[in-house]
């Protein structure tokens, strides 16, 4: 789904004992080259890769579980079967990630572990509990919507690996926005509780959404450097922006409110002049505080606990198997 | 039972319709190789993206080293006389 920096502290400078190959590194990335697994990198470059590879990862895992959680309350088989798609591809997605993540040298036990012990970070969105299935189509149409918008410039990373990652994810994601927003499109047509209901769910998930892009750039000590080393495209409010434009008349066409008392049209800067989320909220989010955290961290405690004897029976399997064949 | 370490790594290569090469999409963790295929099968053609999957253990791929790129690649580099058009030939010659 998305993922965005997320860490308060300025990333680590850049010292480098080698300063001719640090030179070609930057050069071959400023002039839009990919790195590739066995390329020499910085040692910043590639902690920051990993912080940024591995929440995105673990977003997209933990993502699966809001949405999971209305799979058998779905209103049709219609609904169902796409949402089980859905979710099946956010699994997928959690694995591309993760296997990119892998090539810099990190291992999938580790960032397993450090996301079940609540010491990674994901995506605040998933924080927040979805009380309704109108929660379902405005997660597709907002969340979704705002993971693809920043996930398509990084189809243009510099990293090789999460590059190739993210042409994937962001090919198979378009359907999940679609699916959101005509979810949301058959309530507002339908009575006025449905309609009612839909606007509720915006309501609720228009702030948390606009924080997906992360705090405001003044407040988000790592870009420059990021932009630098193209492990990201645009700034968080450059980002933010396009989200707000585009997807304002998509609610005005179905007859749905943005809660927004400050949002009006700015001819001078051709794009909307909107509100500034509750940042306060949205780092007690960062740091565990969301309403539904705790439950998220349980769920998966209790997914990866509850699988271990699969894993261990396939391990004993393909150590019996291979046992046999020496013989 | 003792805590045992992460599945291997496996590489996925999917032939993407008769009469192409598979081709590299991505890799994944499994216990063996039937579970590589079917992993591969779920994680890498959801939306009918192939006909024919192949897994490879990963440890099991050499590479050449990047640092050893020019040696390997730049001696092609001038030996432009590999290529058709480097053969001037008249224009009313054809067929050729």
């Amino acid at each position: 789904m998305y993922t965005t920096e997320l860490s308060r502290n300025t990333a680590p400078s850049v010292v480098c004992d080698d300063a001719e190959r640090l030179a070609a590194f930057e050069a071959r990335v400023a002039a839009d080259e990919f790195i590739e697994p066995k390329d020499w990198m910085p040692d910043a470059y590639r902690k920051t890769l990993v912080r940024q590879i591995s929440q995105h990862a673990h977003s997209e895992i933990v993502g699966m579980l809001p949405e999971g959680n209305w799979i058998g309350r779905a209103p049709s088989l219609r609904r169902k079967a796409i949402l089980l798609a859905k979710v099946q591809d956010e699994a997928g997605h959690g694995l591309y990630l993760y296997c990119a993540a892998e090539t810099l040298g990190t291992s999938r036990d580790e960032m397993t572990a450090a996301l079940l012990a609540g010491k990674a970070k994901y995506s605040t969105i998933f924080n927040y509990p979805t009380l309704t299935w109108a929660d379902i189509g405005t997660i597709g149409w907002l969340v979704d919507g705002a993971a693809i918008m920043n996930q398509v410039p990084l189809q243009r990373t510099s990293y090789g690996p999460y590059a190739r990652a993210m042409v994937r994810i962001c090919k198979e994601e378009s359907f999940h926005q679609r699916q959101g927003y005509e979810a949301v499109m058959a309530l507002c047509a339908g009575t006025p509780e449905q309609k009612a209901m839909a606007q509720d769910a915006l309501n609720r998930w228009w702030w948390p959404s606009l924080m997906m892009f992360g705090p405001p750039d003044d407040a988000s000590p790592n870009t420059e450097q990021s932009m630098r080393w193209r492990i990201k495209r645009d700034t968080n409010d450059a980002l933010r922006q396009k989200f707000v434009d585009v997807t304002v008349p998509q609610a005005e066409a179905i007859g749905l409110t943005i809660p927004d008392p400050a949002l009006r049209w700015n001819e001078d800067k051709d794009g909307y002049d909107f509100g500034q989320p509750d940042w306060d909220e949205f780092w007690a989010v960062v740091k565990g505080d969301g309403p539904v955290a705790a439950d998220r961290m349980a769920a998966r405690n209790k997914a990866w606990d509850d699988g271990a004897w699969v894993r261990d029976a396939a391990i004993a399997h393909a150590e019996k198997r291979a046992l046999k064949r020496a013989a | 039972m003792p805590d045992r370490s992460e599945f291997p790594l496996w590489e996925v290569f999917v032939r993407t319709r008769g009469g192409l090469s598979h081709r590299h999409v991505g890799s994944l963790h499994a216990a063996d190789a039937a579970m590589a295929v079917q992993a591969a099968r779920d994680v890498y053609t959801r939306r009918m993206e192939g006909v024919s999957l192949w897994v490879v253990p990963s440890a099991a791929i050499t590479a050449s080293d990047p640092g050893d790129a020019a040696q390997l690649f730049d001696p092609a580099a001038d030996k432009v006389y590999r290529h058709p058009t480097f053969y001037t030939v008249p224009d009313n010659i054809r067929h050729i």
